[in-house]
């Protein structure tokens, strides 16, 4: 399986604050909760953020709050894979649970460049500059639970 | 060789012994959501899973974020969680007058004990590791998948060894210690990662004093801050637990992936500057007028925390161009400040005091800045954004020194009033 998208550079630590302000947490909808996506932080991302563009941010991406709204804004506005030098843990496991597929590579980009990102071969590739990066395989465990559709669905068949 | 971290993971997930890194399903004893945390777990619970598997027992509803209810959404919010607690006959919710702050409130509860192993929908669900326990922050949807199967996934963790020695300086708070910790390995250092405390300077400290390094694990990516149960915390839980417990100690020769050690005297009353925790510095070395000085939260909003505060500003004036705003963390702590004089001290002191509530911690209410506008705060974060405005600015300290630059009108080292 391969995601190919636009470039949304971000830089080290982008924290939750900046993924979705805290006024916006008064509601769980995905859609209502991405137009409102970085919206202190990078303003022009909800004018012009497309489905099927790539964010590649720094080191410890998702820091902060535990708040799940803050993948479910990416979600919401189409953003099919984050890659990132390193992410927060709970933002990893909210990701994860949810559907939203993390990579953790570092890979020299900028806004605008297009990146390939192959799940299978496990290699990101910045077609703009030519530069790739591999990166591990899920654990075990986390490829059952993407596979089974989430944790909510590992759940359901967990509790029968 | 065994740290905490791997006796309690391998404990409730029935295993022997586990591996660092290993991904292991356990059993949680207690599940917490607040009212923001909250909405999004009902909504998966009740969309997937039927109330007979509910494990109720294990379930503590607490809204702190926007409550008093804040605006009509908030109100929205507050009102799933009452309605939810109802529906699936969950006893433990704590409705707003006789409640606050959730980690607060959980620490007070008694559900919280040495070798717990306890899951909250909010990031600081740390703090209880103070009390010996192993908790850790996690997402709305796993904590209603919880609620459902009383179970989660874990990956287990490398531990980092903090040791801290020596007697600590006047106005030197367990604040300090963290603020000074995450200085040093940055906001990425304990990424994954359990911290563990020792030594005599952690020893001596209060169990409040200790709940403010656990709460702020998190901050330097940690997923866990534990810090071994002694006298202390038993003496807290006389009365208080709910349930018997056993503590968890890690083995004389346990594997730690990082030792860190500090002398107690090196720390001085410290100020993260903006924009992120780890820019941590000696609050003497800092020049910057303040509007705003707030004192509360999960970091710092206990009774040991408003005397502290109250001890500085006693008998002084808020300086005419700052407003102090102080937010007890729970109802128990406010009827405290009351019979204490707290109150009164504060209130002639020209300070703004409220009932519990997170109000402007993450920007919500209750406490707002403007852009262009300065606050010293017993907080935990202080990103861009977080308690206002994006051109607004929070240092984060202890009470003594947001006590001290209330008096001043700007960052204080209360050694220097």
């Amino acid at each position: 399986m391969k995601s190919t998208g636009k470039v949304w550079k971000f830089g080290d630590n982008v924290d939750t604050d900046q993924i979705i302000p805290a006024i916006y947490l008064i509601t769980g909808d995905r859609k209502e909760l991405a137009k409102h996506a970085f919206e202190n932080a990078r303003p022009e991302f909800v004018k012009q953020v497309k489905p099927g563009d790539i964010i590649v941010g720094g080191s410890n991406f998702g820091c902060g709050s535990s708040r799940e709204h803050a993948p479910r804004a990416l979600i919401g506005a189409g953003i099919p894979v984050v890659v990132a030098k390193s992410f927060a843990r709970i933002f990893y496991r909210n990701s994860i649970n949810i559907g939203l597929p993390l990579v953790e590579a570092d890979i020299e980009a900028k806004d605008g460049d297009v990146m390939e990102v192959d799940f299978e071969a496990g290699v990101v590739t910045n077609t703009t500059n030519g530069k790739t990066a591999k990166f591990p395989p899920m654990p075990q465990f986390l490829k059952r639970l993407v596979a089974a559709g989430g944790l909510v669905e590992y759940t359901k068949r967990q509790i029968k | 060789m065994p740290t905490i971290s791997e006796k309690i993971l391998a404990g409730h997930a029935g295993l022997k012994k586990v591996e660092v890194g290993q991904i292991v399903e356990a059993e949680v004893d207690y599940i917490m959501v607040n009212d923001v945390t909250g909405l999004p777990a009902f909504e998966v619970y009740d969309a997937n899973f039927p109330d007979s598997v509910m494990k109720r027992d294990k379930v503590v509803l607490i809204p702190d974020h926007y409550v008093p209810n804040k605006d009509i959404k908030s109100a929205e919010q507050a009102k799933a969680m009452r309605v939810f607690a109802k529906n699936h006959k969950i006893k433990n919710y704590y409705e707003v007058g006789r409640g606050g702050v959730c980690h607060q409130i959980m620490i007070e509860s008694g559900v919280v004990a040495p070798g717990r192993l306890i899951i909250g929908a909010d990031s600081h669900t740390c703090s209880y590791g103070a009390l010996g326990a192993f908790s850790t922050g996690v997402g709305s949807t796993e904590a209603a998948c919880a609620m459902a199967s009383g179970k989660l996934w874990f990956k287990v963790p490398e531990t980092q060894k903090f040791i801290v020695e020596g007697k600590l300086g006047k106005y030197v708070m367990g604040k300090d210690i963290i603020l000074h910790a995450i200085g040093d390995v940055g906001v990425e250092g304990s990424l994954y990662k359990t911290m563990e405390w020792y030594g005599s300077a952690i020893e001596n400290l209060s169990l409040s004093d200790r709940i403010s390094i656990s709460n702020m694990a998190i901050e330097a990516g940690g997923k866990a801050g534990i810090i071994p149960a002694d006298k202390k915390v038993d003496e807290y839980l006389k009365g208080r637990v709910v349930g018997e417990y056993k503590p968890v100690y890690s083995d004389k020769d346990a594997e730690y992936s990082q030792v860190f050690r500090y002398d107690a005297k090196d720390i001085k009353p410290t100020v993260s500057e903006p924009f992120l925790p780890e820019n941590a510095r000696p609050a003497a070395n800092v020049d910057i007028k303040i509007d705003q000085a707030y004192l509360g939260s999960c970091t710092n909003g206990r009774i040991e925390d408003m005397r502290a505060a109250a001890q500085i500003i006693k008998g002084k004036k808020v300086h005419p161009d700052v407003r102090m705003i102080v937010v007890p963390a729970s109802t128990d702590i406010q009827q405290q400040m009351i019979k204490e004089g707290l109150m009164d001290v504060f209130i002639n002191a020209g300070a703004f005091v409220s009932g519990p509530t997170c109000g402007a911690c993450l920007g919500g209410y209750m406490g707002i800045l403007a852009n262009g506008e300065v606050c010293v705060s017993t907080t935990n974060r202080n990103f861009i954004g977080r308690m206002g405005d994006k051109g607004s600015m929070t240092y984060l300290a202890n009470p003594y020194v947001v006590a001290a630059s209330a008096i001043t009108g700007k960052i204080t080292d209360p050694n220097e009033l």
